[in-house]
């Protein structure tokens, strides 16, 4: 599997050679740095341990933090991830180019924040009739009846805080890729807002 | 720095200058199997909206009695070049009035060329 670490830009539309537009999301890809690689022998799986978004200032890295960078001999990150990944050593960089157009790749973000709604933007409940004397309109109906299971079952859906949350979208196609600017063209929506950072993996 | 802007500027074309109510002949590529051809659209150019590479244009034209309206993207490739046959006088940005009327109601006045 490969993995990189990105940052969403924003959304535009562009053409392809036969002519049709596509809507696709910009996302900064990489270049990530290998912080760490982690083995079997010694950590019981493997997987390398990325850096994405340098911090320039030395002041905003704690002292765990330097520690780590400063035993790799490498500069600080602000985003570190692992991706199950081999053949990569310390300080090696992972650009675009291991991604292609044509691609099919999940993105993991965090997603807008929406605070709290209630239950038909949040659980899709259909709510009641607007006119004809109505006077139910977007309220959740009967929870349970009183006999059976005389409770609330659990995971009932109910209001509460949307949004701000881990989501993957998977089956994502990349349109293309601009290797000299670290750019990814994803097919799509991506979640978040603009800045929001993403993990990229090929493969669904 | 903004990179959104620099990808759009790639796709960035220039077709000419028209205006709403301008008769126009668009010439659009046209694939069949493998071999690719162009077609000619004419007709009355009734609105043009968005900015930038997602502006685009809409001209009806009444075929066989049938009012047939199509919506080309300013930039797109699929354009090969676009005509003006008359240029139109009008008072409104978008022409859906024209919609709902037939024979000489639905013609546009002709803009008069002030010549200096």
């Amino acid at each position: 599997m490969t993995g990189i670490l990105g940052r969403k830009l924003g959304m535009t539309q562009v053409f392809d050679e036969s002519g049709k537009m596509w809507p696709v999301t910009v996302v900064e890809a990489g270049p990530c740095c290998v912080i760490q690689v982690k083995t079997k022998e010694k950590d019981g799986y493997e997987a390398v341990k990325v850096g994405f978004f340098e911090i320039k200032k030395e002041k905003k890295v704690n002292k765990p933090l330097k520690g780590i960078f400063k035993k790799a001999g490498l500069n600080a990150y602000k985003i570190l991830k692992e991706f199950p990944m081999g053949d990569l050593k310390v300080g090696e960089m992972i650009t675009v180019e291991k991604f292609q157009k044509g691609d099919v790749i999940s993105a993991t973000g965090i997603s807008k924040g929406k605070g709290f709604q209630g239950v038909i933007k949040r659980h899709n409940y259909a709510g009641g009739p607007a006119s004809h004397g109505s006077m139910f309109y977007r309220a959740p109906g009967s929870i349970g009846a009183s006999s059976y299971p005389s409770r609330v079952w659990k995971n009932k859906g109910m209001p509460g805080h949307m949004g701000s949350e881990r989501v993957t979208v998977k089956n994502l196609k990349i349109i293309d890729v601009k290797a000299d600017r670290n750019l990814l063209l994803i097919l799509g929506a991506v979640p978040g807002s603009k800045g929001t950072f993403l993990e990229i993996r090929k493969g669904v | 720095m903004n990179m959104i802007g620099a990808i759009e500027e790639g796709f960035k074309r220039d077709v000419g200058e028209f205006n709403i109510g301008d008769t126009i002949k668009v010439f659009v590529k046209v694939v069949e199997g493998d071999k690719e051809r162009i077609q000619p659209f004419q007709g009355v150019v009734i609105s043009r909206k968005g900015s930038g590479t997602r502006e685009t244009f809409m001209v009806r034209k009444v075929s066989f009695g049938v009012g047939v309206e199509r919506i080309f993207p300013v930039c797109s490739p699929n354009i090969d070049r676009v005509e003006i046959i008359k240029k139109g006088d009008v008072r409104r940005a978008k022409l859906y009035y024209l919609r709902g009327k037939k024979g000489k109601s639905a013609k546009i006045k002709e803009k008069e060329i002030i010549s200096e």
